[in-house]
């Protein structure tokens, strides 16, 4: 039994129904009770699709239990099946429904429909929604991929956008844009926008681009053992591993000099003296493991923040974030325990947070900047505007996104100087804010609270030092203070003075 | 009510009963405003990571504050022994008090999971109770959706706290049902200006161990949803009043005349009390009807608020009902709505979406209250849409809400009307 406030990830067969939204002629008859039907809203909600899933709750109640859930589902899946006319129908049971093991698949099976269907075995209390999705989406290509003839220009597949995926609509279409100036057609994009004869036809193409990993490996690795097409590992998120996406094809397809058919505007944003003050900005990076691999890496080497922590939530990227955190001298936090996340950024107080939804609220109640880098996602998540996160407008995307919610280079400058102007304080935020307060200080005491927790206890700020630091504008003042007390432990000193502030900035200095 | 008014009476009317996919929330939605309400309470539910998400999609994009609720997760390992259940539930409970010293009332939530493996949550917060005496009082209840729906979760929770409350002779009046706190002020305002005494609310803010039931409490609920407690306050010896429940100016006057009426209080003093807010509500109420007039509504099932909302609309606004849909319906408490409901309307208890789908495209109507799921897919087929969970989460009880109330139903309209682009 685990204890939880928020979860990073729904249960397995919202994934499964991520899936089934993204596809048209799929149908999904999910064994649940009621109220199991709440994952519509994220869909018509959260993302404003227009549709409602393909989903078919069989809502079942108290009352049927023991006696007839079995012809409840096989009358749903019929009635399904005669409303929809879907091409193939999957088939899978709630958390609830898989305690009372109807067997969906099997008395799917028994009704003999005229049509292809998939039993989905979603584990609902071992795995979680990113299984779910990949699952659902293997079980589908392995029910109906086959070999196909390769088309006749170089060609591929992009695999793993899904409904409510995280800019997924975007990334698509940037991806088609630069496969396009790489003269390489797109065979199918799947699963969204895809349906089951697309899926047919996946062997059509020359390699796939795994676009997603956390939805979309399973049915890589399938499709290149069974129809022997190559996949793409490097997720294109960043001018780097943009770079790298486009070796890899050039490996995979033996086309050459195609590097510098891709461009972005961050490398010269970020060489501009402006962005001068991004330098060795502290930030703390955690979300899925994809992204957040690719973020450790837009940060360090492109924008040159300094990686103050990372870590994921999904389990199965464990090892990989592990491996990007080592290369940064860090150590990963791989936990989907919101309450050890916030933990874990109050102590390194760190001056932006790169997360998802839910360090956006860590971020709020500890007074630190936070752009949203990956799932979980929210309704602002879904811009009307174009936003993707890969190829070379992606990069651009992440430039900007990241550097608004901080304060900027000149002003962090006036800041510092002008301390004591009333209408002027570094408490109100970035004044290039719409939401920009000139009132709360609450913020201040947060930080010094988050940051003090760290501090060494038996360490003791004299007055006029405390007074001293109080001038050091909030965004810093965290760092400055444990530098500080770390400075004072490691020399022994008990009693911080104005003197011990300046003799560790000195040692700090950067 | 205008003279040419149609025919009413809607108590005795053919229900049409369905059974089918449900799209409504389970009763641990009720948990969201719930824990808002009730400020020295913790809900923990023991569910699956599916109720986390739920309580998290429901009310999490609106709660930034730490939320006095978690979800106790089973996992496999939970599920082999029932043993290890309570021990790790016991560890849970700890960790969390630990955690939330200012708890006073702890509830254990029943979820669809826990009730298919008949976990027995009253047994642990029974012990619970003991082990925390007197710091923490532990109750349980089922918000599970092979059980509840939506509002319901409020109505299994209050039917708990009942069932704990000690008994007395004290003659009082009990009014029931969660409201947000500037309604429930005005409330007791009024209340105390008819010159009742002894007057409490049901959820409580604060725990107070001087609130007590027995044969001498007069009770009226203010959300038609209470059905389970209204059935054991009659079994505790309590006597229920009946009315219309408090939407609109007519509803509110027609809900505080019957509880004058019980406590003996003369129309004069009535009148004296009610005439100026009721005044107020109906010329405000008259200013917003204008947009709704005329207009034909269709609700489908989700807070079983719909019917006597549905009144209010009819007999308030002039709109026209085609067909209200109710996940449930307690004849004992709406009945007095049903009555002022025009006849023919087609009432609804149940659900079969894509049957009702169906018909809601028959009727056409000009304004469809319905869930978040179906809202934005009816919106994209033309019709203009009121989110039901609004009418949950907004105060619209009482005369100073009346017009609010009537505005959360003419906003969609006006909108559509404003917008000179469309999809």
């Amino acid at each position: 039994m685990k204890l939880s406030v928020w979860t990073y990830e729904g249960p397995p067969h919202v994934g499964a129904i991520r899936v089934a939204t993204g596809m048209e002629k799929v149908h999904l008859v999910l064994h649940a009770p009621q109220g199991d039907t709440y994952a519509d809203l994220l869909f018509t909600m959260i993302e404003r699709r227009n549709h409602r899933p393909p989903v078919t709750y069989t809502t079942f109640q108290a009352r049927d239990l023991g006696s007839d859930t079995a012809t409840l589902f096989k009358s749903a899946c019929e009635d399904a099946y005669n409303r929809f006319k879907p091409d193939l129908m999957l088939v899978g049971a709630s958390c609830t429904a898989e305690l009372i093991q109807d067997d969906p698949g099997g008395l799917a099976e028994a009704l003999g429909l005229p049509i292809p269907v998939v039993a989905l075995e979603l584990p609902s209390y071992q795995r979680k929604e990113n299984f779910g999705a990949d699952e659902t989406f293997f079980q589908i290509v392995k029910k109906l991929a086959v070999p196909q003839p390769r088309t006749k220009n170089i060609s591929c597949n992009l695999i793993g956008p899904t409904a409510l995926g995280f800019r997924h609509r975007d990334d698509v279409e940037e991806i088609e844009k630069v496969l396009q100036n790489l003269g390489i057609e797109v065979n199918v994009v799947a699963p969204m926008g895809s349906n089951p004869g697309d899926i047919r036809n996946l062997g059509a193409a020359h390699f796939n681009v795994l676009m997603y990993p956390e939805t979309g490996e399973s049915a890589c690795r399938f499709l290149e053992k069974n129809l022997d097409q190559p996949y793409t590992k490097t997720v294109p998120i960043g001018v780097g591993a943009l770079s790298q996406f486009v070796s890899e094809i050039e490996e995979v397809t033996g086309l050459t000099d195609l590097q510098n058919k891709v461009g972005s505007r961050l490398p010269w944003y970020s060489a501009s003296v402006d962005s001068t003050y991004l330098t060795g900005k502290r930030v703390f990076i955690f979300g899925d493991g994809s992204h957040v691999i690719a973020a450790a890496k837009i940060a360090a080497d492109e924008i040159g923040f300094e990686v103050a922590g990372l870590g994921c939530f999904n389990r199965e990227m464990a090892r990989p974030v592990r491996a990007a955190a080592k290369s940064l001298a860090l150590e990963a936090l791989i936990t989907d325990d919101y309450l050890e996340v916030e933990a874990k950024i109050s102590e390194l107080a760190p001056e932006l947070i790169l997360g998802t939804q839910m360090e956006r609220h860590i971020g709020k109640r500890l007074g630190i900047p936070c752009a949203v880098i990956s799932a979980p996602v929210h309704v602002q998540d879904f811009p009307a505007r174009y936003s993707p996160q890969m190829g070379p407008e992606g990069a651009n995307v992440i430039f900007d996104t990241w550097v608004h919610p901080l304060v900027m280079g000149l002003e962090e400058h006036l800041l510092t100087m002008f301390r004591e102007d009333f209408e002027f304080s570094d408490a109100n935020g970035p004044s290039h804010h719409a939401a920009h307060q000139p009132k709360t200080i609450e913020k201040e005491t947060i930080v010094e609270e988050a940051s003090s927790q760290t501090g060494s206890s038996h360490v003791i700020w004299m007055s006029d030092a405390e007074k001293e630091l109080r001038k050091i504008p909030f965004f810093v003042r965290g760092k400055a203070k444990r530098n500080t007390e770390r400075y004072a432990v490691d020399k022994g000193v008990l009693e911080i003075s104005i003197d011990t502030l300046y003799e560790a900035k000195a040692h700090y200095a950067r | 009510m205008p003279k040419d008014a149609p025919q009413l009476g809607c108590a005795q009317a053919p229900i049409l009963k369905e059974r089918g996919q449900h799209e409504v929330f389970c009763g641990l939605t009720s948990i969201v405003w719930l824990h808002r309400k009730m400020q020295d309470a913790f809900f923990l539910v023991v569910g699956s990571r599916t109720c986390a998400h739920l309580l998290q999609s429901a009310a999490g994009v609106m709660i930034f504050a730490e939320p006095r609720f978690a979800t106790a997760i089973l996992e496999e390992t939970d599920l082999a022994g029932m043993a290890d259940v309570h021990e790790e539930l016991d560890r849970n409970v700890s960790q969390l008090l630990s955690r939330r010293p200012d708890i006073k009332r702890l509830f254990l939530v029943g979820s669809c999971p826990s009730e298919v493996i008949k976990l027995d949550l009253a047994t642990v917060a029974e012990k619970l109770s003991e082990k925390y005496f007197p710091n923490v009082n532990v109750i349980n209840f089922s918000g599970s959706g092979i059980e509840t729906t939506f509002t319901q979760g409020e109505d299994a929770c209050l039917e708990a706290v009942i069932r704990s409350l000690p008994s007395s002779e004290k003659t009082q009046l009990a009014v029931l049902g969660a409201l947000p706190d500037i309604v429930q002020d005005q409330m007791m305002r009024l209340l105390e200006q008819l010159g009742l005494k002894n007057v409490f609310v049901l959820p409580q803010v604060k725990f107070d161990d001087d609130v007590s039931i027995g044969k001498n409490t007069q009770f009226i609920c203010v959300q038609p949803f209470l059905g389970a407690s209204y059935e054991e306050m009659v079994r505790r010896g309590a006597k229920p009043i009946s009315a219309n429940f408090p939407f609109g100016a007519e509803g509110t006057t027609k809900w505080l005349w019957a509880i004058s009426e019980r406590f003996g209080i003369s129309k004069a003093k009535f009148d004296t009390v009610v005439a100026a807010p009721k005044l107020r509500a109906e010329q405000a109420v008259a200013a917003v009807a204008d947009g709704l007039r005329g207009k034909s509504v269709f609700f489908f099932p989700d807070s079983q608020l719909e019917i006597p909302l549905a009144r209010f609309l009819s007999a308030e606004c002039g709109m026209e009902l085609t067909e209200v849909g109710s996940p449930f319906i307690h004849k004992s408490l709406v009945h007095a709505d049903l009555e002022d409901l025009p006849a023919p309307t087609q009432i609804s208890e149940g659900q079969d979406v894509d049957k009702q789908l169906d018909r809601v495209f028959d009727y056409n109507p000009d304004l469809t209250v319905c869930g978040l799921g179906l809202a934005n897919p009816l919106e994209s087929k033309g019709l203009s849409t009121k989110w039901a969970i609004e009418l949950v989460f907004s105060p619209i009880h009482f005369y100073e809400q009346a017009a609010d109330l009537a505005s959360l139903f003419a906003r969609p309209l006006k909108r559509a009307e404003l917008l000179k682009v469309g999809p």
